[in-house]
């Protein structure tokens, strides 16, 4: 990681050397994206492994500065775009904590957004199984996955229209109302998902050629993960028991029962069978919520200075309207400040740094980015074993790159 | 081994056994005869290859909770067509690092010995005329080699494989092409071996001698299944399909040892690995599983063509069935199944064959 950072002359470095360079990436089917990985290999033994972030990078830190906090949100959505609602989440927690309305959210919109939260991270998952299992080298599972993902796409479709570039979360609250039949849709994919999720297992998780390419492959030790700042399953699965959902709970996670899944010997196959049961721990974590979640009542704060008023009033009442015109034209204005907003997302620890100056727009945004964090350890699970297992260890990490490039 | 005067003398005794069946007494009317019979079943075999890929894409597909092709023609028959008309219309690119003579020349390296195996698989009792009076005959040759001409065959398509990934001058290429060389000519040791159960227990190299020795007796997947389940193993390897696909693992080397192949002769690579397949499944079918005979007498009303045509696409079905389920092996753990597992199991089978057999003779009960 130390050494060059750029790829040089192709055979340059090496002419004369039984080692080989190769460019796996930015434009190869397996590294999930535009990842490029420099390999070193003996034969088909990679010497020395170089990950080289960088090619999807649209600077949304920046990007961020120049607009109001409201306007963060959207941008929010391409980070992580297999879990754009958990972004959204993340970066509101940290606006609402800024402004101090964090506590002013009506239980039914907390209850919406841990249900959302909760089935963003089993799609999320879906796909990761997907794409691993795809990379390992078996095709089906990948479909049998996006069945189930679309149940959750079309839930989000439902309440905001979009699948993927949500924007559903509002500081403050959320977008709106979901629609009539929310609960029900939501009712029927919980009653569904576990018996596919056992379809899953069947068909994958005792495989023996499954077992052979996982276990004992991309080893972690829990001081390594540690040391390298891994969050989320991949810290998990080598056994370290930290979960911001049950350490700092947020949204009402202290009030319902579910299981944090933990690894014992760090390598790929117990980080398949955390995800693994953490998506049915998501969907038990979904079933609770739906049973408390209040059938009425309102989804945004009660707080004028940062909502906007609602649409009748602003057609029917001079006020409001000049409410809504301002807020939208320069913003609202926060107290000066940083604040640290943080979630348990579907990688890891996905969290929001804001640096307030007391304007409507973000003096100073950095986004922790869990996969970005979670690909240092790339180099340390690779280097030593074979070409096959580099595509393994990259799709055990589940990397985004939208949201390691920022 | 032989020298060249005795290895002409086995192919003398090899034609004369051949002529002896089925050659009329003028040689020109011999010779249409054995064209016309190249063209139907070579014809045959492209055409079923070309449908074999819309088969199982249509079967991977309804595995996938997919359609498959459904957009060219009824039910996406005419995707072959559309397929093969794309790809003799795309450009045929040499990279500027490939070796060029080389590289051309590997994709018919690859091609041709699989379509040849077909010469020798008889799809009726090669000792019958054929149907029009001998003008399309069961088989092209019945040889009496069979088995070591299939063997021979299997063995020279890989070069294509390995010509190919060092030609490109692509480092994924060469990976492949490294992959190949090993895995190949491992799994066809083990290829080799499984079949030599078969040959004991029938006495013969001759495909429809053994055919018509399962018809008397018994199909021999049953005295030879242990021989039969790492033939077919052995087979998936040997056309580097999954879970055996690592000279190509699209996740891992990209396309492999194509990579820098387009057009027709990317076309070629993926004929040959079809057509590769169709012959591992239809030997297996011959071998194992009774070629053209029917399961009964009673049945074998039935021509033979339908039933080795049947039983090769129970066995194609086999393929894409595991196609769809299965992962991929890493290299070292594919090495290790072939010498760590099918060999002894193959070396075993053909030693107890062996030994049954001569208690048989000895004791007076083997026929």
């Amino acid at each position: 990681m130390q050494e060059t950072k750029f790829h040089t002359e192709e055979g340059e470095v090496f002419r004369g050397e039984k080692r080989m360079r190769l460019n796996m990436g930015p434009q190869h089917p397996s590294t999930h994206g535009v990842l490029q990985v420099i390999l070193d290999l003996e034969g088909e033994v990679v010497v020395r492994c170089d990950p080289v972030p960088g090619y999807l990078h649209r600077g949304t830190e920046k990007l961020a500065e120049g607009k109001y906090y409201q306007q963060v949100i959207p941008l929010t959505d391409r980070l992580d775009y297999l879990s754009p609602f958990n972004n959204n989440l993340a970066y509101v927690f940290a606006v609402e904590k800024l402004l101090g309305i964090e506590d002013k959210i009506p239980d039914r919109g907390v209850w919406i957004r841990l249900i959302l939260s909760e089935l963003q991270r089993i799609s999320s998952h879906l796909l990761w199984f997907g794409t691993h299992i795809m990379d390992i080298g078996a095709i089906t599972p990948f479909l049998y996955a996006m069945r189930e993902r679309e149940l959750i796409l079309d839930i989000f479709e439902m309440c905001c229209g979009a699948r993927l570039t949500v924007s559903y979360a509002r500081i403050g609250g959320l977008m709106g109302e979901p629609p009539p039949g929310f609960a029900e849709k939501v009712g029927e994919f919980v009653r569904v998902f576990p018996e596919r999720h056992a379809e899953y297992m069947r068909l994958v998780t005792r495989n023996p050629i499954f077992m052979d390419r996982a276990v004992d492959v991309g080893v972690i030790t829990p001081e390594d993960a540690i040391d390298m700042g891994l969050t989320g399953p991949s810290l998990r699965g080598s056994g370290v028991n930290y979960d911001i959902r049950k350490r700092e709970p947020y949204l009402f996670y202290d009030q319902l029962d579910f299981d944090v899944p933990v690894g014992t010997k760090g390598d790929c196959y117990d980080r398949y069978l955390v995800r693994m049961e953490e998506m049915i721990q998501s969907c038990r974590l979904v079933e609770q919520a739906l049973k408390k979640l209040p059938s009425s009542g309102p989804v945004k704060a009660d707080d004028p200075k940062v909502m906007l008023p609602p649409k009748e009033l602003v057609i029917s009442q001079a006020e409001a309207m000049q409410r809504h015109f301002y807020q939208v034209i320069h913003g609202f204005p926060t107290p000066v400040g940083e604040c640290y907003g943080k979630i348990e997302g579907s990688k890891g620890e996905l969290g929001f740094y804001i640096i307030s100056d007391g304007s409507s727009h973000p003096y100073r945004l950095k986004i922790r980015a869990p996969s970005f964090v979670n690909l240092q350890s790339l180099p340390l699970m690779t280097e030593g074993r074979m070409v096959s297992d580099v595509v393994t260890c990259i799709g055990t990490i589940d990397i985004v790159l939208g949201e390691v490039d920022r | 081994m032989f020298s060249s005067a005795q290895s002409l003398a086995f192919f003398d005794t090899a034609a004369s056994a051949n002529a002896k069946v089925n050659a009329p007494n003028e040689p020109f009317i011999w010779f249409l005869q054995t064209f016309i019979t190249v063209f139907v079943i070579m014809n045959v075999v492209l055409v079923t290859m070309a449908y074999q890929t819309w088969a199982e894409r249509k079967v991977i597909a309804r595995m996938q909770f997919r359609y498959g092709p459904n957009r060219t023609g009824p039910m996406g028959l005419l995707q072959p067509i559309a397929d093969a008309v794309k790809m003799l219309g795309k450009e045929f690119i040499v990279p500027k690092e490939a070796d060029k003579y080389v590289f051309f020349v590997a994709p018919l390296v690859a091609f041709v010995p699989a379509v040849a195996a077909f010469a020798i698989v008889p799809w009726g009792d090669a000792r019958d005329d054929g149907i029009l009076g001998g003008w399309i005959r069961p088989v092209i040759a019945n040889l009496d080699l069979g088995i070591i001409y299939i063997l021979a065959l299997s063995s020279v398509g890989v070069y294509g494989i390995v010509m190919a990934g060092y030609s490109s001058g692509n480092k994924y290429s060469m990976l492949g092409a490294l992959r190949s060389a090993g895995q190949v000519v491992s799994y066809e040791l083990t290829l080799g071996l499984s079949l030599m159960g078969v040959l004991i227990q029938a006495g013969s190299l001759n495909l429809n001698d053994i055919v018509v020795q399962q018809r008397a007796t018994v199909w021999y997947f049953i005295p030879q299944f242990a021989g039969f389940v790492c033939y077919f193993i052995s087979g998936i390897a040997e056309t580097n399909r999954n879970p055996f696909d690592l000279p190509e693992a699209e996740s891992e080397l990209v396309a492999g040892f194509h990579l820098e192949y387009s057009g027709m002769s990317f076309g070629l690579f993926y004929l040959a690995e079809y057509i590769n397949m169709n012959a591992i499944a239809v030997v297996a079918a011959t071998l194992f599983f009774g070629g053209w005979a029917a399961p009964f007498p009673f049945l074998e009303f039935i021509p033979g063509p339908f039933w080795l045509f049947g039983k090769f696409a129970f066995f194609l079905f086999i393929y894409y069935w595991v196609r769809s389920t299965l992962p991929r092996f890493r290299y070292d753990q594919l090495m290790g199944l072939v010498w760590k597992i099918i060999f002894p199991i193959v070396l075993a089978n053909l030693v107890i064959t062996a030994i049954v057999k001569i208690i048989g003779i000895q004791a007076g009960w083997w026929a």
